[in-house]
């Protein structure tokens, strides 16, 4: 300490000091605000650096590497332009089909070495790219289950609207059965007995549940009667659902072995998406649990589906589940592939989730439990809004590569949008050198419009839910 | 649901809240509390210190079911604790905490933080809870904070809004397991500032806290702990000046000496 004081007084530098004034206030340098600090920031914060030979030899460099990387950018993007818009043939006036879209070469009229899209082809496969085979006559069908699901998405994210709660309730359960009436043309026919016996067994079980409620019934009983409750409604909205699949609304049947193209690639994605969210949830608090049996079952379950590829589960439900059905017995193909990539999918969603759980304080479970919140209010309203918040990457990831895996139902015969187009190439009165990049660049653009649209929507989301309460 | 409501009424005139009777706790193969016996009155209030690792915030968490007691007696306002779900449930109704760590909610706003438990366990109408939230936020002093998330708060100012969270359920008893650690020093004097008041109020409180200041100023009873066991307690004055135990008498030395 002794020594201390000498080296700064022999330095001459007072020890005591008192700040008499207040230091200003001053604006940041341009390079730290507005456009300015922005490109210092972005891009020339690497090559602005001359303070040494040897900094001044990297800022050099970087500004090179930076000009070659933007030309090469610029070239393959003017290439990819240039093909898709600039050269491309638009259409077809003559309507000489693959001949608009030959080269003087091959007996067309297009300059030799012509190489660009052949947009008339598109065109006159749109249908079938866009839909399958569903018949031409029923397409408004498509159209209108189309109109009313954006319409009511666009509902549910737009914060502003009114009414978005009862919106995004009817968008999971009236709208399912909406599109399925549409789409398939309902009247299934099912038998009044059915309906009749799903209608009895909810009623009993919510009379049951009610008993629980006041007290009637004690004991052991007690649990199961507030499960038995719940269980009750299942069942009724189950009767309703059946009910309105069954009636017939005089709409032609149109089987699913004709549905196609992107129409199949949404079916499958959004009931993926749609069904394996809370599955998941449920897995994963499931394997979480506490209980035994509940945390064995999850997780046999989500190794069991995590271990097999999807195109296995898929050929397992087209190829070998028909053989343990008996005789008479036959679940629709798409069915089958729909239950497949839901349960995949689910199992990957239930891992996703459970790192969310994983990385929730212990203290969040603590303090849910000491202010009395039962086990299930607990998740609901305080563990799972953190913990998927805090996974919506890796949720929308799944979503993303669920997406993009509907392509692998196209191996069991289901014509989904790749594989539509890709039957498409087969038309010798379309064929062409250009024909199958101009197919495969519109689904690839299709199918990046849709994940691109996810995935920018899933970062508006992380934004918006982790504002206010940053740690 | 009528036949909780009637415990719970009889128990009211019952001025014994809780009972620990030989309760007996291991983590593993570690005795952590060795034949507990506490019975608390109500409006009581307990300091329980004792150094780290001698139980003290493992027995008030076993008082609402953090903790599970492997052996004996616990009885929260005559309920008893054991595996029944109703029963813990009910008594955590009735019994709040603040913890050192606050345990807000984060994605929650401190009003909301303050009407979740009223609105879903009380099944209270959400003005009313609004009404309450306000009520306690007042009394805590940070009415103006009620739209703010925690995250945006000091943590003494936290700290006083878990304490109103509590408390906006309305509870017999508040445990507080050891409220003052995990703050700086200039804003420990704000939440003991709200936990004397509190006491002034005539709450039943069950306090883990090394502030020994609060202990002499508030409490009717200080317990002290070591090694899962209750070694000695005493009211206040007599438990500071004249401890009779050789280790309270070294545990005081240590945290009184500078």
């Amino acid at each position: 300490m002794a020594k201390e004081t000498q080296r700064q007084s022999k330095v001459g530098m007072p020890v005591a000091f008192v700040r008499r004034e207040e230091a200003p206030l001053l604006p940041p340098p341009p390079s730290q605000a507005g456009l300015i600090g922005w490109l210092y920031k972005n891009i020339f914060a690497s090559m602005s650096d001359f303070g040494s030979i040897g900094a001044a030899v990297k800022s050099v460099l970087m500004a090179g590497l930076t000009v070659i990387l933007l030309y090469f950018l610029a070239t393959q993007f003017y290439g990819l332009l240039d093909f898709a818009l600039f050269s491309a043939v638009w259409s077809d006036p003559d309507g000489v089909k693959r001949e608009a879209c030959w080269t003087v070469e091959q007996g067309g009229a297009l300059p030799a070495g012509w190489h660009a899209a052949c947009w008339p082809y598109i065109a006159a496969k749109a249908k079938f790219i866009f839909y399958g085979a569903y018949p031409e006559d029923q397409l408004w069908r498509v159209n209108f289950a189309y109109v009313v699901g954006a319409v009511m998405l666009v509902w549910v994210m737009i914060e502003r609207l009114p009414y978005r709660k009862p919106v995004g309730l009817l968008l999971l359960t009236a709208y399912p059965v909406l599109a399925t009436v549409l789409l398939t043309g309902g009247g299934f026919g099912l038998s009044a007995t059915t309906v009749g016996i799903y209608t009895i067994l909810g009623l009993a079980a919510i009379t049951f549940g009610r008993l629980g409620k006041l007290g009637r019934i004690t004991g052991p009983l007690a649990d199961l009667a507030q499960i038995a409750g719940v269980a009750g409604w299942v069942l009724i909205f189950l009767a309703a659902i059946l009910v309105l699949v069954g009636v017939d609304f005089n709409l032609p049947a149109v089987d699913t072995r004709d549905w196609g193209g992107l129409l199949i690639t949404l079916v499958v994605a959004i009931t993926g998406i749609v069904a394996s969210l809370p599955l998941g949830i449920v897995l994963a608090l499931g394997r979480r649990s506490e209980m035994p049996v509940a945390r064995f079952l999850s997780t046999v379950f989500i190794e069991f589906w995590r271990g097999v590829p999807l195109i296995t589960v898929l050929f397992m439900a087209s190829v070998m589940l028909p053989l343990f059905m008996p005789e008479g017995v036959n679940f629709d193909m798409l069915l089958r592939a729909l239950i497949g990539v839901t349960l995949f999918s689910a199992a990957y969603m239930a891992e996703v989730v459970r790192g969310g759980l994983q990385a929730i304080d212990k203290g969040q479970y603590e303090g849910a439990d000491a202010v009395g919140l039962s086990y299930w209010q607990s998740m609901r309203l305080v563990i799972l809004p953190q913990a998927l918040t805090h996974v919506i990457p890796g949720i929308v990831n799944t979503f993303i590569g669920l997406f993009k895996d509907t392509a692998l139902v196209s191996i069991v015969g289901i014509f989904d949008l790749l594989g539509a187009a890709q039957s498409t190439l087969a038309d010798p009165a379309w064929s062409t050198p250009v024909q199958g990049i101009t197919g495969y660049l519109v689904v690839g653009m299709l199918f990046f419009i849709f994940c691109f649209g996810m995935s920018r929507y899933s970062m508006y989301m992380e934004r918006k839910l982790s504002r206010g309460h940053k740690r | 649901m009528a036949q909780a409501q009637q415990k719970t009424d009889r128990q009211a005139d019952d001025a014994t809240v809780v009972s620990m009777t030989g309760v007996n706790k291991w983590f593993g193969q570690f005795h952590v509390l060795r034949d507990i016996n506490l019975t608390v009155q109500k409006g009581e209030r307990i300091v329980i210190c004792g150094p780290s690792g001698s139980g003290k915030s493992t027995l008030i968490r076993c008082l609402n079911r953090l903790e599970r007691h492997q052996d004996g007696e616990i009885r929260v306002h005559g309920i008893e604790l054991n595996n029944d779900v109703k029963n813990i449930e009910e008594i955590r109704r009735e019994v709040g905490m603040v913890f050192q760590h606050f345990n807000l909610f984060p994605h929650l706003s401190i009003l909301e933080n303050c009407m979740l438990a009223p609105v879903w366990v009380r099944k209270m109408p959400k003005a009313e809870a609004e009404e309450i939230a306000m009520h306690f936020l007042d009394r805590v002093k940070i009415p103006e904070q009620a739209h703010k998330y925690p995250g945006q708060l000091s943590g003494g100012q936290q700290q006083r809004v878990a304490i109103a969270r509590a408390l906006c359920m309305q509870p017999q008893l508040m445990l507080f397991d050891e409220p003052t650690s995990a703050l700086d020093p200039e804003m420990i004097k704000e939440v003991l500032d709200t936990m004397v008041e509190l006491a002034e109020s005539g709450m039943t409180m069950l306090c883990v806290t090394h502030e020994m200041g609060f202990a002499r100023k508030v409490a009717n009873r200080v317990i002290f702990m070591d090694e899962g066991q209750i070694v000695e307690q005493n009211e206040p004055e007599a438990f500071f000046n004249n401890p009779q135990s050789d280790r309270t008498k070294l545990f005081l030395s240590q945290i009184l000496g500078h």
